[in-house]
């Protein structure tokens, strides 16, 4: 293997020898470029203030097929989800993410639901997690893969409910990333990325059948978003 | 894949006389188009994005080796191996040893070009390994044993009812009289049935729109989710990857993501994009406990060396072929192997040898469409005319033609020679077709003629009848 | 938007293409007709014959730089070289220059006549000013945008600006106009069946836009585009867009005998 490996790079070292860049100068501009990690064109629309930001990324999930319910605060999280299980007749069952943000929000409020945490099980219907961030550029959710995060939630059940705060929202994707290197370098892990990071904009679909698109390809048939406001336009 | 590039003569015919294609392929010309016109319509610095998505790929070519390096570092460090294969022979078989190890039975996989370029599901069956297509329209095409015929929609080329027969054909053990008759049934079927596949599987095999250096990280593009469940269910993720697929920071993938789904659908972002990085923590409740990646060379070393380097930029998003008339005539399959449409074109020569491809670069008018769209700017109509040149010096052009390209070339590298030559070719057709203005079919005209009528001269040529008018100044 | 154009009576270089010189001369004096009422002075080196497509699109570099070269060499000396096709003159402006690169002799004499050279529409409009013309057409038109003068040089609105001048005249936009015809050169007896299917789309989109006379800048697609209307039984006419901007339209038109 490490015989392909050196023949391989053999091959491309001289690529670049032939191209006539001195060595030294060609791992410089390399390291330069890791290090400054800087951006190219950012879209006007992903540079606005954070109260438009949140309209924004609203307006742009609802375009593609993901649903968006505003709350004032935390508290009204179970009772916004619960309204929802009922208006879709879906089941008053939920696996919620084990992240101690949503473990702890006032679920005994809604006593007809039933909330277990933990990744999703293949029968699960209904799911609900957090995020790491919301992008106003195109209504897209990150999120990040984690103990208070199993992935599975993401992707398994027919419904994914996401709970997303109004100050998690930014402009750009790289903001996200930049938020995203911030929170790692917080937790002693500089650079590091978790196993998953998942970029998602509205519910699954498919355009393979005489390219009419159908919702629910594999993923999520429904995606739903209950945005808290409180904290919106502070900045933090 | 087995390549039946050779026979692109008789394919292309074939397909253009497919009534069934070509109500398929209707759908290609109308949709794709039409939305990315509006999706780049939308965002003002679309113009702006393509030209960094180039300098970006351009600078990551300058310094591939420097960039593959730090890269394999960083998957070392987050848990991960890259396995280096020079050719599909090797990556084949470090996918079957891989698989192996985890005494695989199934094996779940996402879209991948470089899985179809190494013929890797033929690999695995033959050692007793069963592998699963998720991504529906590759699905599709697996139960009818057929090729993709086109980069992101793999079976752009069937039509709703040979869907609904496959089906009824191949999921046995459903009600037989159960309605399929509306594409809502049809995916809802297929995501029932491939669902309990996705949780049986042992291994999942994505391919890589892009991997990044700065993080060791793959990046996939979706709108099912199937790459998704591909690469968190199973105890295994292996990604399989081209080594121009590199870039090197996480900004530079923004910049690349932001054109690839407009180019590709007219969507402003895909609906899931996902960046993995190794195998699952320690601390993580679910994902894989291995992550491999087959970084596979193929023929991508040699073209940096050479004058088809800009090709290596490609992201894959399949605007070329959407914007392409002879694929809008022909569709994918008549390019005979994993690449079709104008990158097929240029690829296929170069990953196949110009020998069995020759005819995919000579199958274009030049019209510009393909460059004028990719997003990377790669100048598709000009590779293709490379290889036309390396055809011509290497005597692969048919003599027929070559012959009489040389003496028309003749002819006109001699003014006096060729006004005598054309006064008097000129003058017999002139007079021959006076009457009717045209010819319905004339001998060594057959391939004009057949299908549309060859309008007649004048009679006198231009340059004649100039000189006749006695103006002076000619010189 | 024109250019400032200082030189009173400029000399313009007549690069007549091969097609118009032995298939159609009548589109060489509707030219001819065009470039002299826009105060210019024409005239019509005789070394010239083909400007090298044909050799250069078959990747036989050897013979294009030769008729580059040749090429060059006749048209220096003038003001402008100016050529009724989109194809010929981006063969000149775009590509003679690429191709001559590595010949430090002919370089800069390829860049000085690419600079200079200018398909018909857009010499007229760009660098002349022209606004208005003096012909007359009745009846119902459609322009078929050639691909290399629309992508390599930028050509769209200029014949249109010239057509919508024209009394009488009704311009009707061509469903589809950018969408390749299918000729391509060597393309269309090579692939005869893919261009058929091509051309089949473009002539379907011509008669049904119901237009009386289609038009385009380059006589290839002209040839190829009228071929087809006539295999078909379709009653469109088809002429080079200098005849209709020339108001030089006694000629039958295009696949039309004198019966016609």
């Amino acid at each position: 293997m490490s015989d392909a490996r050196d023949r391989i790079m053999d091959r491309l070292q001289r690529a670049r020898a032939r191209r006539g860049a001195d060595d030294a100068a060609a791992h410089a501009a390399v390291d330069g470029r890791l290090a400054a990690r800087t951006r190219g064109p950012i879209p006007a629309r992903a540079q606005l203030d954070p109260a438009a930001q949140v309209d924004l990324f609203v307006a742009m999930a609802e375009e593609q097929a993901a649903t968006v319910t505003r709350v004032a605060g935390s508290d009204d999280v179970p009772a916004a989800v619960a309204a929802y299980l009922k208006a879709h007749n879906l089941p008053p069952r939920l696996r919620i993410a084990p992240d101690a943000a949503i473990e702890a929000l006032p679920w005994a409020a809604q006593p007809l639901l039933s909330v277990a945490a933990g990744r999703a099980e293949a029968d699960d219907e209904v799911s609900l997690t957090g995020a790491f961030a919301g992008i106003a550029e195109t209504g897209t959710l990150m999120l990040h893969s984690g103990p208070a995060g199993p992935t599975t939630l993401n992707f398994l059940p027919e419904t994914h409910m996401v709970v997303l705060r109004a100050d998690q929202v930014v402009g750009a994707y790289e903001d996200a990333w930049d938020r995203t290197r911030a929170a790692a370098r917080a937790a002693g892990r500089e650079g590091a990325l978790p196993r998953t990071v998942n970029f998602i904009t509205g519910p699954s679909r498919t355009a393979d059948i005489e390219q009419t698109i159908q919702l629910g390809a594999h993923g999520p048939r429904r995606l739903h978003i209950v945005l808290v406001e409180d904290g919106a336009g502070d900045g933090s | 894949m087995e390549s039946t590039a050779h026979a692109f003569k008789d394919n292309a015919r074939a397909a253009v006389a497919d009534p069934q294609l070509k109500r398929a392929l209707a759908h290609v010309k109308t949709g794709f188009i039409g939305k990315r016109a509006k999706a780049v319509a939308r965002l003002p610095e679309f113009e702006a994005l393509r030209d960094a998505a180039r300098d970006i790929k351009d600078h990551t070519l300058d310094h591939l080796d420097l960039y593959l390096e730090r890269y394999e570092a960083r998957v070392a460090a987050t848990g991960g191996q890259v396995h280096w294969c020079a050719d599909g022979a090797a990556a084949r078989a470090a996918v079957l040893e891989i698989c192996q190890r985890a005494g695989a039975k199934t094996v779940t996989k996402g879209k991948s070009m470089i899985a179809e370029e190494i013929a890797l599901n033929e690999h695995l069956e033959a050692n007793g390994i069963t592998p699963v297509e998720t991504d529906l329209g590759e699905y599709i095409i697996q139960l009818r044993h057929e090729p993709p015929s086109h980069i992101i929609a793999p079976a752009v080329h069937l039509t709703k009812d040979l869907i609904e027969a496959d089906f009824r054909a191949r999921h046995m053990d459903l009600p037989p009289g159960r309605s399929l008759e509306e594409p809502r049934e049809l995916v809802d079927e297929a995501r029932q049935v491939l669902r309990r596949r996705f949780l049986e599987a042992d291994v999942g095999i994505t391919g890589a729109n892009f991997l990044i250096a700065e993080t060791g990280s793959s990046v996939i593009v979706t709108n099912e989710g199937n790459g998704d469940l591909t690469q968190v269910l199973p105890r295994v993720h292996i990604v399989v990857a081209s080594l121009e697929k590199v870039v090197p920071t996480l900004e530079d993938v923004s910049t690349i993501l932001r054109v690839l789904a407009r180019s590709a659908t007219g969507q402003e972002f895909s609906t899931y994009t996902t960046i993995s990085t190794g195998p699952r923590r320690p601390e993580d409740p679910d994902g894989p406990d291995e992550y491999h990646v087959i970084l596979l060379d193929n023929g991508r070393s040699a073209m940096l060396g050479n004058e088809f380097r800009d090709v290596l930029r490609c992201i894959r998003c399949g605007a070329c072929m959407n914007h392409c008339p002879v694929y809008h005539a022909i569709g994918g399959h008549a390019y005979g192997w994993v690449y079709p449409g104008p990158i097929g074109a240029v690829l296929t020569p170069a990953l196949i040898g110009i020998e069995e491809a020759g005819n995919l670069p000579n199958a274009s008018t030049f019209c510009g469409r393909c460059e004028a769209v990719c997003p990377m700017r790669i100048p598709l109509p000009r590779m293709m005319r490379h290889w036309r040149e390396r055809e011509f010096e290497r005597h692969l052009t048919p003599a027929a033609a070559r012959g009489g390209l040389r003496l028309w070339a003749f002819l006109a590298r001699r003014p006096a020679l060729y006004g005598l030559a054309t006064r008097l070719a000129i003058g017999a057709l002139g007079w021959a077709g006076r009457r009717a203005g045209r010819f319905r079919s004339l001998p060594l005209a057959g391939g004009w003629t057949r299908h549309r009528d060859l309008p007649a001269p004048e009679g006198r040529t231009f340059r004649d009848a100039w000189a006749a008018r006695d103006r002076g100044g000619a010189s | 938007m024109s250019e400032s154009d200082s030189i009173e009576t400029p000399r313009v270089g007549l690069f007549v293409t091969c097609l118009v010189d032995l298939f159609r001369p009548s589109v060489g004096f509707a030219t001819v007709k065009l470039l002299e009422d826009a105060g210019c002075r024409v005239q019509v080196p005789r070394a010239q014959t083909c400007c090298g497509q044909p050799a250069y699109n078959s990747g036989d570099r050897t013979d294009a730089r030769a008729l580059a070269r040749q090429t060059i060499a006749a048209f220096e000396g003038f003001d402008y070289t100016v050529a009724p096709s989109g194809s010929c003159a981006a063969m000149l402006r775009v590509h003679y220059p690429a191709l001559l690169e590595d010949d430090p002799a002919w370089h800069d004499r390829a860049r000085a006549l690419a600079a200079r050279t200018y398909e018909l529409t857009a010499f007229l409009v760009d660098v002349r000013g022209v606004a208005g013309l003096h012909a007359r057409h009745g009846g119902t038109v459609t322009y078929h945008d050639s691909c290399s003068g629309l992508r390599e040089l930028g050509i769209h609105d200029q014949p249109r600006a010239l057509l919508g001048g024209i009394e009488g005249l009704t311009l009707t936009e061509l469903p589809d106009a950018d969408i390749c015809c299918g000729f391509g050169g060597a393309f269309c007896v090579k692939y005869p069946e893919i261009s058929n299917a091509m051309v089949g789309e473009k002539a379907a989109c011509v008669v049904g836009s119901g237009a009386q006379t289609l038009l385009a800048g380059d006589l290839g697609c002209l040839m190829n585009m009228a071929g087809k209307l006539k295999r078909a039984g379709a009653t469109v006419r088809a002429r080079h867009v200098a005849e209709v901007l020339a108001g030089m339209t006694e000629t039958p038109a295009i696949g039309d005998g004198a019966d016609d």
